[in-house]
């Protein structure tokens, strides 16, 4: 049959060039920045950007005058500690130097990054030209600290447990530390600043508010109709306010309420309402979770005869948790941030810290110094634990089919 | 074998081990609990305010404020009472998430397009964007734009300019528009135009199919109020609106809209901070409709641009919508962080109304109130949207 189409048929005029080069520099190149004139034109509107806004920030950070940092650093990272009493935060770091070492050795993953990073904000802060010769010794210290749980934690895989379980101590028995443990002096709280306070205020907050919100979480789906409702009014009415509105509460009415009994320090209370603020979005994480698990786990886990205390226990929570737990950090990372809406109550951590330094007649016009310095640093730990997040994220989901 | 049955039941399990008692049980033990809780907490409050002296209850709203407030939009002196004060802050609350809300929803879904572009460059630059702002918190940002920006600007008499925008540490002044004369005539000229514009586009486009030949039905409705905006001009003599471009008078600017530092701050540090992640949340939408979708969009020949406004897009807005929401209610939320710079919202003027009539358990009641109303009504409207976007399935 003469008129069927000829598929295979080509004519000279329809041969086909070969196809563009897309390989080395220059296929790179014109796939990815000059593939058409829309393509060039943002390629040069965002390259006039980036030099524009790079050139003025470059300019800016060699021009400026950054002694404003260098004479109040010891403020802006630890407040009013006194100076006698410094060991005792450096005590704290070498614990958690060596905690960071071993579970780098223990577990590696995450940890190395996390370890890494760390030690070389400790190199970045040992070049940094203000620093004291003796705080220089304790930083060599401590990175050699590091480096030696991390060889011990290789070896001995025994540790595991009880680095754990140090972790899990680290906030009380730094706490402890500071009050003295009874033998020694108490720093008293109100002279706690700086850094190191955000730091304490963001830990206690996150560890303490993590078993809230898993108690809401199944509180909430609790088929006990009073312990259901009184889990979901508590959720939408915390989530419905500002964070500021629950710090002015405990600042100012939990004297109130408590009545003269009993005294609690500020710090004490800011972090009683960090904790039962970030507990009621913990919990509506966890309850995605918890929703998550199929039916079949919670059939299974009754037909081997588990009761429901060990089917949450051992079945349901360890499931939902995992999956969960990129959310939780990015709640971990709200905490951390907001941290800083403690300097509107009063309370002198990092930015608050920051302000009082603006407010000295001696810096005036340093205003952005200050701020950017202290940007940076919530930058470097907020991208640390976004970077973990998403790390865990791909790890806690390589097990799934 | 009736008769083991009727065994079973004289043998039922002791009360504390009975399935139905346990719950009754439990709930009452936490109900005593909670309530008991309560009690001791009010009970410790009333005493301790008695002992100062204060009764509960509203009636202080009636008081004279005796405080000014800088941006008012209604008319407020300081003899006015406190419920009037509460009710401008949370006039100047609504003001800040009404702008807010609409600026960060049009550069969030500029980052967020930038960000999937196929440009190197300009993907590497939204993503930078969007790291360094989300990864610093809201109130170090309003710090910066606030006395870092704002408050360093030179005096007003030396007022920087650039462009028709006036910068000084008073306050930024922006162009604004006046009313001419004409302005009735050329709102109703201009509804007219728009019907007409409506009915010729849907004219074209039907001619377009029919025919399969290339009508350009948008460029005609643009044509149909272009023209109509020639003739109104024609008629009135004189455009609907004239511009004013602000000028320092003295200790004040003449002319144009004036924004306070403390305002153009906390603006600022939300609608930026607020676009990093309404960015991520579109672009996760985008990605979250399924790839044949836009490959069969591809097959049927669409542009690239079209398949995003066609298909894409209306597909994404379904996943969009609910987390879009609570970053919406987050802004809202933040904007109490304006207690910071200065900037008289509700939980400023509460905090000023708590330490000046001294009611610190009514003024914060209020501010609670206020909030969860704005939560409330925006998710009512949000689920709204949402159901009208939500998929009709058989």
């Amino acid at each position: 049959m003469n008129n069927e189409p000829q598929i295979n048929a080509t004519s000279d005029s329809s041969v086909v060039g070969p196809p563009k080069n897309t390989v080395g520099v220059g296929g790179w190149l014109k796939t990815n920045l000059f593939s058409g004139w829309a393509n060039i034109i943002l390629t040069i509107v965002s390259a006039t950007i980036i030099s524009y806004v790079v050139f003025h920030t470059g300019k800016f950070i060699f021009l400026a005058d950054w002694t404003v940092i260098e004479s109040n650093f010891r403020l802006l990272m630890v407040g009013q500690f006194p100076l006698e009493e410094t060991w005792r935060v450096w005590a704290a770091v070498f614990l958690i130097s060596a905690l960071l070492g071993s579970s780098w050795g223990l577990w590696r993953g995450v940890m190395r990054h996390v370890t890494l990073v760390i030690a070389g904000l400790m190199v970045f802060s040992l070049i940094l030209p203000f620093i004291q010769t003796n705080t220089r010794l304790i930083l060599v210290g401590n990175i050699i600290c590091i480096f030696l749980f991390y060889i011990i934690g290789r070896k001995v895989t025994k540790l595991k447990i009880p680095v754990l379980l140090l972790w899990i101590l680290f906030i009380p028995l730094v706490i402890s530390l500071f009050n003295g443990f009874g033998i020694l002096p108490k720093v008293n709280s109100n002279i706690w600043g700086g850094f190191l306070l955000t730091l304490l205020i963001a830990s206690v907050a996150i560890v303490c508010s993590f078993p809230l919100g898993v108690l809401l979480a199944l509180g909430r789906r609790s088929k006990l109709p009073v312990v259901k409702w009184f889990c979901i009014i508590y959720i939408e009415l915390i989530r419905g306010i500002p964070l500021i509105t629950i710090l002015f509460v405990f600042q100012l009415m939990l004297p109130l309420f408590l009545g003269n009994s009993i005294e609690v320090s500020n710090v004490l209370r800011v972090m009683v309402g960090f904790t039962l603020f970030s507990a009621a979005y913990l919990a509506e994480n966890i309850r995605g979770g918890l929703q998550s698990i199929p039916r079949g786990q919670f059939e299974a886990a009754h037909a081997l005869g588990l009761n429901s205390t060990y089917t949450m226990g051992f079945i349901v929570l360890p499931q939902a948790i995992k999956a969960v737990i990129p959310a939780c950090v990015g709640q971990f990372i709200s905490i951390f941030k907001d941290t800083s809406l403690v300097a509107i109550v009063g309370l002198t951590e990092l930015l608050g810290m920051g302000q009082k330094v603006i407010a000295n007649p001696a810096f005036l016009g340093k205003n952005m110094e200050v701020f950017l310095f202290i940007a940076f640093i919530y930058f470097i730990f907020c991208s640390l634990m976004s970077y973990v997040s998403r790390r865990l994220e791909n790890t806690l989901g390589a097990g799934e089919r | 074998m009736s008769k083991l049955l009727n065994q079973k039941k004289t043998i039922s399990p002791p009360f504390w081990r009975n399935r139905k008692i346990i719950p009754i049980i439990l709930q009452v033990v936490f109900a005593i609990i909670i309530l008991a809780l309560g009690y001791l907490l009010i009970n410790n409050a009333l005493s301790g305010l008695k002992q100062i002296g204060i009764q509960l209850g509203f009636d202080f709203l009636a008081n004279t404020a005796g405080f000014s407030i800088s941006e008012a939009m209604i008319d407020y002196q300081p003899t006015d009472t406190y419920g009037k004060a509460l009710v401008i802050g949370m006039l100047n609350t609504l003001r800040v998430a009404f702008f807010g809300i609409i600026l960060t929803t049009i550069l969030g879904l500029i980052v967020g397009l930038s960000r999937m572009s196929k440009n190197w460059l300009l993907s590497k630059l939204a993503g930078a964007y969007i790291e360094i702002f989300r990864n610093t918190p809201l109130l170090v940002q309003i710090f910066i734009w606030f006395y870092a920006v704002f408050l360093p600007m030179p005096k007003i008499q030396e007022a920087l300019q650039m462009g028709p925008m006036l910068f000084s540490n008073r306050g930024t002044a922006i162009p604004w528009y006046e009313k001419n004369q004409g302005i009735l005539l050329w709102g109703i000229l201009f509804l007219v135009s728009f019907v007409i514009a409506f009915f010729v586009y849907r004219l074209m486009l039907k001619k377009q199919i029919e025919s399969g030949k290339k009508n350009f039905p948008s460029l005609w409705a643009l044509g149909v109020i272009v023209v109509v905006a020639i003739v109104s001009y024609v008629v009135t003599g004189n455009a609907p609106v004239s511009f004013h471009t602000p000028t320092v008078a003295g200790n004040g600017f003449d002319g144009g809209f004036v924004l306070s530092p403390g305002f153009s701050a906390i603006l600022l540090g939300l609608v930026i901070y607020t676009s990093t992640f309404i960015a991520e949340i579109i672009r996760a939408g985008v990605n979250g409709v399924n790839k044949g979708q836009s490959e069969a969009a591809k097959a049927l020949g669409l542009k690239n641009s079209t398949a995003l406004r066609l298909v894409i897009f209306p597909q994404a807005i379904r996943i969009i919508i609910p987390p879009l929401t609570s970053q919406y209610l987050n802004l809202t939320k933040n904007s109490s962080l304006a207690v910071a710079v200065g900037y008289q919202e509700i939980v400023s003027i509460g905090n000023t109304v708590m330490n000046q009539a001294g009611r610190p358990i009514e003024a914060i009641a209020i501010m609670i109130a206020v909030y969860l109303t704005f939560s409330l009504i925006t998710s009512l409207l949000m689920n709204y949207f949402n159901k009208k976007a939500q998929l009709v399935e058989r």
